[in-house]
């Protein structure tokens, strides 16, 4: 087995002091950033992506690694105890965790949760190391047309299944693709849209365009429409299970990851559908339909379990492929090319002591989780009571701190301040975030594979379809296209199923949904 | 639906917590057909203010598509496709883009205002609060070459809270400064990135 010795290889990296130290401080501020209302995992890793300048990449991966897995506890954290869920993987915690917390019994939402979180992880982290590096091997020959097809995936893939409408989506992967375009071109040094200036014309740093869309444009955007009175957070003790609860949540937490890992390796928006399946999954299985929408463990345990694993998936894709499938994923591969290096298939072969270092990571990030967060749960949860004004004044501070960092330049604030604000207005209209980080981080190299391959064909269009990979990415982009009448159909499975507690399913793109529902 | 019944609802939601997104967009169309009744071309701009956003997609659309034409590329032309076909692809991109958009808004298409924790969609938006927030940012832009950043970093995160409602004026500057001060000393001294000390880290 040789992906085996590789990962033994790996914890060889992994537990040194430095990159164990790395991976604590990942999986603590990843929590803590997690239950912080209003920080996402995309915005932790945006604004921590400074920290690559002072680093070296394997402990920067590491410690974003446990930032994703940690934000992902966190935020189920938040939603069981406020009931505000942030995060579109954490929705579905608020459905059943709340009621839990409410009646008294949020010690054991919180442990359903982390249990679910650990079995997902565990189980998904397993699934990559099986995976990837054949995934890798599979994929190793690829060339020009095919390295092409897969972007335009990831395109199609972030606009057209994520959010509820496909022509913002495409306007916000447009906006990506030309902030992307600012500066000299990179295979003949014209320049582009940089109006002669110099600042310009080393183009606009993907640092600064995912710390302006993520941070500085959702403080704005809060900021305009700051609740003035935050809702309380339900007060809870150290999370423990019965043995009553241990044996009605086993069974969900090794469930979550089939449906979760999945829906994370393909670019399916993340994991918002698989722990919506899985919610509906365990209300059908279980014993006690009855309690479902009142507090049924098994509402938090599955779900949870499926979104740490969706997490796992989503590395999958963007490790062996270069493929973000999340925002997080998006920042993380930001990261890889501010180091100069590419994420896809020759990775595992390339930076093999940074990739199974990272794998090992999360491994160990997931035991330091289960084990920090038990006993802290009360701790963080007071995190739940900090001033708004300090926390986001903090978001704007870093955010100001990581553009500065990039060039040193004064110039660089403005234009970040320039890019928040298109990021508030995205916000105010409905247009994802997400689309336009992806075109600005693959469209210069999605242009760049594309006249490679059109070299080699000498211009004909047939130079990009003529290899089988590629002719079976365009063949997956069809599907896509037509992946709007599939989800028509879980959504109305999700109507059906949310029906009872429909007032507790807040957010944005389920309203189209909902309202073919009700119609 | 009409205006004035939307308030108990926006009512609910604030009690709950939960803005629910099926209410507002059941009232979106029905909205615009109230306005159109009063007949105020104002009120039925405000409705459709999204049509700026085309406009605004229109005009990038335009800038891409021009600076795309008028570049000089016959020195630089390599293989095929050169630089300017992208920009050409991308430009054109934005303007059927924004054509399709402004098709959808004036169908009753809205964009869906993006939710969140801290987020109350039931106000009205609070522009004073943005502008003093960008506001207190640019001066950091201005300040942070001349001042240093310890002063300006601390004045961006005391002016920031303030913007946002903070008045605890034993507190607030303690804080800036403390955490000014801390970020500077981390990334500049320990992890190697360089922030300017300014005069203050002179004196120091």
């Amino acid at each position: 087995m040789d992906s085996l010795n590789s990962l033994i290889d790996g914890f060889g990296t992994a537990l040194t002091p430095m990159n164990l130290l790395w991976a604590a401080i990942g999986v603590l501020l990843g929590t803590a950033i997690g239950v912080l209302p209003g920080i996402g995992p995309a915005m932790a890793v945006a604004l921590l992506l400074p920290v690559t300048y002072g680093l070296e990449p394997t402990g920067a991966f590491i410690m974003f690694a446990g930032i994703y897995y940690g934000a992902m506890f966190g935020g189920s954290t938040t939603s069981i105890l406020l009931n505000t869920p942030g995060e579109s993987a954490a929705v579905v915690a608020a459905i059943e965790g709340n009621p839990m917390a409410k009646a008294g019994r949020g010690a054991q939402a919180l442990a359903a949760a982390a249990g679910g979180h650990f079995a997902g992880g565990m189980i998904g982290t397993i699934l990559l190391v099986a995976l990837a590096p054949t995934v890798a091997s599979l994929a190793v020959d690829i060339g020009a047309p095919d390295y092409f097809a897969i972007m335009v995936l990831a395109f199609i893939a972030v606009t057209s299944v994520l959010g509820s409408s496909r022509v913002r989506g495409l306007a916000s992967l447009l906006i990506g693709l030309t902030i992307g375009m600012v500066g000299l071109d990179q295979m003949t040094g014209q320049q582009r849209l940089t109006f002669g200036t110099l600042q310009l014309a080393d183009g606009i740093d993907v640092v600064i365009v995912a710390v302006g869309l993520f941070a500085i444009g959702e403080a704005l955007w809060v900021a305009a429409h700051l609740r003035r009175t935050s809702g309380e957070a339900i007060p809870v003790g150290r999370p423990w299970l019965g043995k009553k609860d241990i044996r009605r949540t086993w069974r969900p937490w090794l469930r979550g990851p089939l449906i979760g890992f999945p829906f994370g390796a393909i670019p399916a928006g993340g994991a918002e559908i698989p722990t919506f399946l899985s919610y509906v999954t365990e209300k059908r299985l279980s014993k006690h339909k009855d309690e479902f929408g009142k507090g049924a463990i098994e509402g938090v345990a599955g779900p949870e379990s499926a979104a740490s694993a969706s997490a796992a998936g989503t590395l999958v894709s963007m490790l062996t492929l270069g493929l973000p499938t999340t925002a997080v994923a998006a920042v993380m591969l930001a990261a890889f090319q501010q180091y100069g290096i590419q994420p896809g298939p020759l990775l595992f072969e390339r930076e093999p002591e940074l990739v199974w270092g990272l794998i090992a990571s999360l491994f160990i990030g997931m035991l330091l989780l289960l084990a920090l967060n038990l006993p802290l749960a009360p701790v963080w949860a007071k995190l739940l009571r900090i001033p708004r004004p300090y926390l986001y004044a903090g978001i704007l501070f870093f955010a100001a701190v990581g553009a500065y960092a990039v060039g040193g330049e004064a110039l660089d604030l403005v234009i970040l301040l320039i890019i928040g604000l298109i990021g508030f207005g995205m916000r105010r209209y409905g247009l994802p975030v997400l689309p336009a980080v992806i075109g600005v981080i693959l469209g210069p190299a999605a242009e760049q594979q594309l006249r490679r391959a059109l070299q080699i064909s000498d211009g004909s269009v047939t130079g990009l379809v003529n290899t089988p990979f590629s002719v079976t990415v365009y063949a997956v982009i069809v599907l896509l296209l037509a992946w709007p009448g599939v989800r028509k159909l879980i959504a109305r499975g999700r109507g059906r199923g949310g029906d009872g507690d429909g007032g507790n399913e807040s957010g944005g793109d389920r309203d189209g949904d909902r309202r073919e529902v009700t119609a | 639906m009409t205006t004035p019944e939307r308030t108990p609802e926006q009512a609910t939601e604030q009690m709950t917590g939960q803005p629910s997104g099926a209410s507002r967009d059941g009232a979106g169309p029905g909205d615009g057909a109230g306005a159109r009744n009063s007949g105020g071309a104002r009120d039925w701009l405000r409705e459709h203010s999204e049509l700026g956003v085309g406009l605004l997609l229109l005009a990038l659309g335009v800038l891409v598509l021009t600076d795309a034409l008028t570049m000089n590329v016959d020195i630089s032309q390599r293989g095929p496709v050169g630089p300017k076909t992208v920009p050409v692809v991308v430009g054109i991109g934005l303007l059927v883009v924004a054509v399709l958009l402004a098709l959808d808004v004036l169908r009753g298409g809205r964009g869906e205002a993006e939710g969140g924790e801290d987020v109350d969609l039931g106000e009205p938006s609070d522009w004073r609060t943005v502008l003093l927030l960008a506001g207190v940012f640019l001066a950091n832009a201005v300040l942070i070459g001349p001042l240093g950043f310890p002063i300006s970093g601390a004045l961006l995160f005391w002016g920031s809270a303030y913007a946002l409602g903070s008045r605890r004026h034993d507190r607030d500057p303690v804080i800036a400064a403390v955490l000014a001060l801390l970020t500077y000393i981390v990334f500049d001294r320990m992890l190697g990135v360089p922030l300017p000390g300014g005069p203050l880290m002179g004196v120091l």
